[in-house]
């Protein structure tokens, strides 16, 4: 068989590639100083420094300046950036060498659920007291970056690939509006990193705020810090083992806006803050995501009212409810109590909800509320034409028309992730079933949307005080590469596989 | 007074004629023939040559003219021919424009293209189409201030809601004024209190949307409402300015285009309007989405022959009322003859339009009600007009006559007329007056 030659300036990703490998030394600095101050080994940060140093550079080495970075190459390397990221963001836990994550696998999929923002974790009941402090915020680290990668990916610098959504965006003119304030990309792009760093100093303080005000006496700077990070990320990690359940519940209330702030447009709420809030206000997807939000927090609240086998008083049911449908719906997976043992009438609404997803252009995971939005309003027109064949009726989002092609785009992507996802498991239910450790239907599927979609924590043995380590290593790898691929939205990394991306 | 017109076809040729007895006209057109023709039909001096030509208009002795008509059929020829006659003296120059476009780039700022005025064809013909179908109820109707300001004359039906109501009663809109009320043949000036008679007849200036909704008030029955089924037969640049302005005023018609991508570019422009993009001559289409059960059908297409099949088919099938544009003048009184209910020709209506505009002087628009009893003036205020700075509440009672000011619009946007209203300097208003007081009023603008 002959190759046909290579067509993709896989030299240029990788010189991208190499930059972001060489500039993760500085957020790997912060853990390293938490290390310093507390008294803790330097060793894991030190070494995964000079790891991603040496690889960063042996690449731009590799490089070749001539090649053009197309959006082939962008493909390549978006894929690549977020997969090398994750290995070496596991490289601190083989270091420490402590608990569940000793195991390769584990540290992998630890690093990659943090990058994806995931939170879905393997650490066991005594992981959160064995590991220092350090390495408990590189977990949170790795988040905040992995929701700062994102809104890059979806806001700002490669926005023509279509991740996160880009595409959706009110038909492109969002991007462009921003792009109008600035006319140089990168300008763009700090304009939105300027608000999401802005965002996450206002979490600290509101957290610390309630710490030292003696609300909530355990949220130390440690900790305001950490849930900082993973809140405005839409991430979900805590170092404690208890999540956000660990802390008065003031802290929880002053969580959810930060979940759902996180999970809302980051260009439109840069228009809201500077000038044009309408333009938030009336949009469309907004007013789906906050109404799914209200709705499904009124009818977990009913449920868990109604439910015998629980006994929250109205202030704890209604904080429950909007606590964890809001952790679920922004995908975050912050955990306010063990939901798993919630009624099942409540736990199939949160599953509903991981399928549903924050705005396009945040930080957010899973499918969208604009996808849904869309998909819906295609519908009802599918009604309407079956009546009318003739009818000429575009569909409008916050009055203007989406592009037909976009529309084709929506089925097939909400197509692709149902089809992922019961294929995924199966692939739970069949591997536990193989070693001889038998998972219920609904918990498999339930693991597998949290890990495919990037939400976190799921039901069973899965669920928000729970654990991953118990799954097969087998079925761990291949979560794995799922959350890889659900994360930056199945195309980027799904073309990678195809030969004409190659050679045609 | 000396008239230049450039293009001698139907529009320049009709104005030619309507002015020849009074005024010095002179017409250019570039096709030598026609103006050969031209000179034995009217009594004007012609000129072959191009319009948009220094050398031409020189001839045409342009620096001496008052007026300066381009109405040719193409659009950026008029617009270079007032261009250039500006270069030559600061003479009054009207444009007549087909595209839409030319004219929201003209309100932007009225130096643009040198065009003092710019006549839009098809949003004029748009304008008159939407008119005949939203007020059928209505005696008279003209629009001001670049269609931004309507008056509508009704006359009262004894069977009429507001029949026996106040006018404070009957008047419910913000952007309505009950300018007067003819009684008998005797003008009365309304106050809140003064009692609507049956019979009456009431004139009423205010947004093209409140006039609309004032109409179905006072007569529900003929006056089409948002559940009447309004056909709109092609999706031209005329049918697209019918749609959207029946939108504007609450309705939710239909649309048949043929083409494609217009159907999906139209639906896209046209949320409330209901697109279909079919052959508008396939009666087993129109039968299945119900045309023929149409109160209104408006055949827009792009050619007279279409339009004709279009409007003779809607009729058959059964439509109520049939209104259709038709392009060539020689073939108004055909499609009459055939049965459609009202013809509208784009020329005619362009060129009644720059007729209009040149008997008027100071006052831009005149309206002329009951015999000549009152005037409704549209006025655009100067700097140092003898109106602006004075609240209204005191402006009025200062005037010795009978006058109501019924709008205002200011920079392109309406302003509702208050006690406390003060006028500015470029404010147009819109004014009933009692007709012996006009020449005293447009002095004072």
């Amino acid at each position: 068989m002959a190759f046909s030659p290579v067509r993709v300036g896989w030299r240029a990703s990788l010189d991208l590639a190499g930059q972001v490998l060489v500039y993760l030394a500085v957020p790997l600095a912060f853990p390293l100083a938490i290390a310093v101050y507390y008294g803790e080994s330097v060793l894991p940060f030190v070494a995964t420094i000079a790891v991603t140093l040496t690889i960063g550079s042996a690449f731009r080495y590799l490089s070749d300046p001539d090649e053009n970075l197309g959006p082939r190459e962008a493909f390549f390397a978006v894929a690549l950036i977020w997969l090398l990221v994750a290995v070496i963001g596991s490289i601190p836990f083989l270091v420490v060498g402590v608990g569940t994550t000793a195991h390769p696998v584990n540290a992998m999929f630890e690093a990659m659920s943090g990058l994806t923002t995931t939170g879905a974790t393997v650490f066991g009941d005594g992981d959160f007291a064995a590991h220092s402090r350090s390495v408990l915020m590189w977990r949170q680290v790795i988040q905040w970056l992995g929701g700062l990668g994102i809104l890059i990916l979806a806001t700002a610098v490669l926005s023509e690939l279509g991740v996160g959504g880009a595409q959706l965006m009110e038909t492109e003119t969002q991007t462009k509006d921003v792009n109008k304030l600035t006319p140089k990309i990168s300008e763009t792009a700090q304009l939105i990193w300027g608000l999401y760093v802005g965002i996450t100093a206002l979490a600290v303080v509101v957290y610390y705020g309630l710490g030292v005000s003696g609300l909530a006496p355990n949220m130390d700077l440690y900790n305001a810090i950490a849930h900082a990070f993973t809140s405005v990320a839409t991430a979900g990690f805590s170092p404690e083992a208890d999540s956000m359940g660990a802390f008065a519940p003031i802290v929880q209330w002053a969580a959810i806006p930060f979940m759902l702030v996180g999970s809302t447009s980051f260009v439109l709420l840069y228009l809201f803050i500077y000038g044009e809030p309408e333009r938030l206000l009336k949009n469309q997807e907004f007013h789906f995501y906050i109404g799914v939000f209200v709705l499904s927090s009124a009818l977990i609240s009913m449920l868990l009212a109604f439910d015998g086998g629980i006994s929250y008083g109205l202030e704890e049911t209604v904080r429950h409810a909007a606590f964890n449908a809001a952790s679920i719906l922004t995908t975050t997976g912050y955990a306010s109590a063990d939901f798993a043992l919630w009624s099942p009438g409540a736990t199939y609404v949160l599953f509903l909800l991981m399928f549903i997803g924050g705005m396009v252009g945040s930080t957010t995971c899973s499918i969208k509320s604009l996808r849904w939005l869309v998909a819906l309003k295609s519908f009802r027109r599918l009604l309407f034409t079956s009546i009318h064949p003739e009818a000429i009726r575009p569909i409008r989002i916050s009055g203007r028309p989406v592009d037909e092609n976009t529309i084709r785009d929506i089925y097939s992507y909400l197509l692709l992730s149902i089809v992922i996802f019961v294929l995924l498991t199966i692939v739970i239910v069949a591997n536990n079933e193989r070693v001889g450790a038998p998972i219920g239907v609904f918990d498999a599927m339930g693991a597998a949307a949290s890990t495919f979609l990037n939400i976190g924590p799921a039901f069973g043995e899965a669920g928000p005080y729970g654990t991953y380590d118990g799954f097969p290593m087998s079925t761990k790898i291949v979560m794995i590469v799922l959350m890889w691929i659900g994360r930056i939205e199945i195309i980027p990394v799904l073309v990678l596989f195809t030969r004409s991306f190659w050679t045609s | 007074m000396h008239v230049v017109i450039v293009g001698a076809g139907e529009v320049g040729t009709t104005i030619a004629e309507n002015l020849a007895a009074d005024h010095d006209v002179v017409v250019i057109d570039i096709d030598a023939d026609r103006v050969d023709s031209l000179q034995y039909e009217l009594d004007v001096l012609t000129i072959a040559g191009d319009g948009t030509v220094l050398s031409t208009l020189e001839s045409a002795n342009v620096a001496k003219a008052d007026l300066f008509i381009a109405s040719t059929d193409d659009d950026q020829t008029n617009l270079v021919a007032c261009g250039t006659a500006k270069t030559l003296s600061d003479v009054f120059t009207i444009a007549r424009t087909r595209s839409v476009e030319y004219l929201r780039t003209w309100e932007r700022t009225e130096a643009a293209f040198g065009a003092d005025f710019v006549v839009c064809t098809d949003l004029l013909s748009a304008e008159t189409v939407v008119r005949v179908i939203g007020l059928p109820a209505a005696i008279d109707v003209d629009p001001f201030a670049g269609g931004l300001v309507q008056m509508a004359e009704f006359e009262i039906d004894p069977e009429s809601p507001v029949a026996g109501q106040t006018v404070a009663e009957a008047d419910r809109f913000d952007s309505l004024t009950f300018a007067g009320l003819f009684r008998n043949g005797d003008m009365i000036l309304p106050t809140g209190q003064t009692v609507i008679n049956p019979n009456d007849r009431a004139v009423v200036i205010g947004s093209p949307e409140s006039v609309q909704a004032f109409a179905t008030d006072i007569d529900p029955e003929t006056t089409p409402g948002a559940a009447d089924e309004i056909v709109i037969v092609g999706g031209s640049a005329i049918g697209y300015q019918v749609a959207r302005l029946l939108e504007q005023r609450g309705f939710k018609p239909r649309l048949i285009e043929r083409d494609a991508d217009r159907a999906r570019w139209l639906a896209e422009q046209l949320p409330k309007t209901t697109v279909m993009q079919h052959d508008a001559t396939d009666t087993a289409f129109l039968s299945r989405e119900h045309i023929d059960k149409a109160d209104v059908v408006v055949s827009t297409l792009d050619s007279d022959e279409k339009n004709l099949l279009a409007s003779v088919l809607a009729k058959r099938v059964g439509a109520d009322r049939v209104v259709s544009i038709v392009d060539s003048g020689d073939y108004v009184t055909l499609f009459e003859e055939v049965g459609i209910d009202v013809v509208i020709n784009p020329r005619q209506v362009t060129a009644e339009e720059i007729i209009k505009y040149t008997y008027e002087t100071v006052a831009e628009n005149i309206a002329v009600l009951e015999n000549d009893a009152a005037e409704v003036v549209e006025l655009e205020l100067s700097a140092n007009s003898e109106l602006v700075g004075v609240p209204i509440a005191e402006l009025v009672p200062s005037l010795d006559a009978e006058l109501v000011i019924g709008a205002i619009t200011r920079n392109r946007s309406f302003v509702t007329p208050r006690g406390d209203t003060v006028l500015q300097p470029g404010d147009h208003v819109i004014v009933f007056v009692e007709t012996s007081y006009v020449n005293e009023l447009t002095g004072m603008a």
